[in-house]
């Protein structure tokens, strides 16, 4: 019987909006800024309910992220939403000084994150955002799974004080994890137990990993898969807990190979516990246009590519 | 401190940060000690009789107006105005620049010197930053104003439209800008390395009320500062055009691009100090 299953699909964006929406009731220090994509980052419920509370910043990135630096001082929390791709490289000097540097309490929210944004085209598919947060020191950068988990990941970020990047999608997804399954930031969240390998994985790619450990244990091979929606702070303890048990690893993210997951467990490991490691992600290639679904395939994201890696990596581990 | 002002006393004021300045910039042999010391009137002008602030620094500034430095590379100036305000002790200037010091090349909260709202230097973010920090006294019902300082070079900077466009459009009139206009840029004379035309007529453009002052004498500077303040509160931000000349009271650094960023040497220093009165003692 399937470990984990769904009954519903439901893009993440729209866990975004939701938390949002509930932090605007919870917390009337939450300020919410977006820069021409209400619709596109699920933000209405929150600008119909707190119209005072929203900022329609108009199509000037680089605007938004400064003022929702100078809008903490006073006391605010400032949620600011886009895509990722301008929500990061668009802005990277103005969250690097005015935000990171300033250790100003600012939530960058990102939307349509990857290859699974489709269509559009890689203008608009990130795959280096990650990479670019995690280097600003004292950057929160978190990427959860499906709707309930970024509706819970937004929430936890109202609680949470200093600079944090929330990273999460616009597909339709499978919404496979419990609406009150406790999330903590910086806290693995380990979704099945295994013996044979570590599956570390993050965003959608969590998912691609649970279909993929339900063929894997069909062929009798115990797949450990960690669901790592922090990817910094990383929870290194969790890391080295599973890999000193498997003595092997693969990681899946929807970003590019380099600066991402896969290379925070691979620098974490060279350190800390040397053991053999295979990453799925993109390898240092630009997408394009396409549907979600061909366009993990054809850029190697799909569950049977984690399958292909497991695979790999055990061989690794015997020899 | 919104009494009538003592002229004399802010000139003293505004010689001795020029003293400062140069001494510092003297002391580790880098920074800017052009536009600082033709911004040194305004920034005496400004903490010594305009602001209403507390030297005992929060970082909220809840009740209070607040200072923004967009164009952060003039970081003398204000150190030296945030010591002789109270914020820190004088003795805290001769660390400027060097290993371990708050007093880092500009400005930042990351050491926590008091007196910073958030770190500048890369140019163009100050004016959004402060639109936000009015935006947010508007939230919280805090009458006080925010002020913000730019330099003219800084106006190349597409994010200061930005900032422009959108302080206009959303009324923020809790705000007043100041240019620092003194025609100079690393480069040289702004007219050369890219004009910005009618800048006078661009703010109007872009809905702000403008008013224009010159930088380097104090009964104007207080006169415009009081005139800004007067025009905050109807519906309209708020820019001052202030005229400065580059390197203001030191004969051989004034007008000219030449002093944007280059120490004085012992002899140069000497020069300058010969031309500048110790009037409330030297750190």
């Amino acid at each position: 019987m399937a470990k984990y299953t769904f009954t519903e699909k439901k893009d993440t964006r729209s866990g975004f909006g939701a938390g949002l929406h509930e932090l605007g009731k919870q917390n009337n220090q939450v300020v919410a800024l977006c820069a021409d994509l209400t619709g596109s980052l699920k933000m209405d419920a929150f600008k119909k309910d707190f119209p005072d509370r929203f900022y329609q910043t108009g199509i000037a990135e680089a605007n938004m992220m400064g003022l929702a630096a100078g809008m903490t001082i006073g006391g605010k929390i400032p949620f600011t939403g886009t895509f990722a791709n301008f929500s990061t490289g668009r802005v990277y000097d103005q969250i690097r000084q005015s935000i990171a540097y300033s250790g100003k309490n600012v939530k960058i929210c990102a939307s349509h994150a990857g290859v699974t944004l489709g269509e559009d085209g890689a203008t608009h598919q990130i795959l280096e955002d990650l990479g670019m947060m995690k280097m600003l020191p004292g950057m929160t950068v978190i990427v959860p799974c499906d709707y309930n988990q970024t509706k819970a990941a937004t929430i936890a970020l109202g609680k949470h004080i200093g600079p944090a990047y929330l990273r999460f999608g616009r597909p339709s997804w499978p919404v496979f994890t419990a609406p009150d399954r406790p999330f903590t930031i910086g806290k693995a969240d380990k979704m099945i137990e295994g013996s044979d390998v570590s599956v570390f994985a993050c965003g959608h790619l969590v998912w691609n990993a649970i279909e993929a450990e339900e063929k894997l244990a069909a062929q009798g091979i115990s797949v450990e898969v960690i669901n790592l929606h922090t990817i910094k702070p990383l929870d290194v303890e969790a890391v080295l807990e599973s890999v000193q048990k498997t003595k092997c690893v693969v990681t899946c993210e929807e970003h590019q190979l380099n600066g991402g997951l896969g290379d925070s467990i691979a620098q974490t490991l060279a350190r800390f516990y040397p053991a053999p490691i295979e990453m799925v992600g993109v390898n240092d290639t630009f997408g394009e246009s396409g549907t979600p679904a061909q366009l993990m395939k054809k850029y190697g994201l799909g569950p049977d590519n984690i399958i292909e890696a497991v695979k790999k990596v055990l061989k690794r581990k015997k020899a | 401190m919104h009494s009538q002002p003592d002229f004399i006393h802010l000139k003293k004021i505004a010689t001795q940060l020029r003293r400062d300045i140069v001494r510092m910039v003297h002391a580790c042999q880098s920074g800017h000690p052009g536009g600082s010391l033709g911004c040194a009137d305004f920034f005496a002008a400004l903490y010594f009789h305009v602001l209403r602030h507390n030297p005992k620094f929060n970082m909220d500034g809840i009740g209070e107006d607040l200072f923004f430095l967009s164009n952060g590379h003039i970081s003398p100036v204000w150190y030296a105005t945030l010591a002789r305000a109270g914020y820190f002790d004088v003795k805290e200037l001769a660390t400027f620049r060097q290993i371990n010091s708050r007093l880092q090349g500009h400005p930042a909260t990351h050491e926590h010197l008091p007196g910073i709202h958030v770190a500048s230097g890369s140019l163009g973010q100050g004016l959004s930053v402060a639109t936000g920090a009015a935006q947010t006294k508007k939230l919280n019902h805090d009458h006080q104003l925010v002020y913000v300082l730019m330099g003219d070079g800084e106006q190349q900077e597409g994010q200061v439209w930005e900032a422009a466009m959108y302080a206009a459009h959303n009324k923020v009139d809790n705000i007043i800008a100041t240019i620092d206009y003194n025609g100079q840029q690393i480069d040289g004379p702004v007219d050369k390395v890219l004009s910005l035309m009618n800048l006078k007529a661009k703010w109007e453009a872009f809905g702000w009320c403008v008013t224009e002052f010159n930088g380097n004498h104090m009964e104007e500077v207080v006169a415009g500062l009081d005139k800004a303040k007067s025009l905050t509160g109807q519906g309209k931000p708020v820019i001052n055009l202030m005229k400065t000349e580059m390197g203001f009271g030191v004969d051989y650094m004034m007008g000219s691009h030449k002093w944007h960023g280059v120490a004085p040497n012992d002899e140069e220093l000497k020069k300058a100090l010969a031309q500048l009165e110790e009037t409330l003692g030297d750190y």
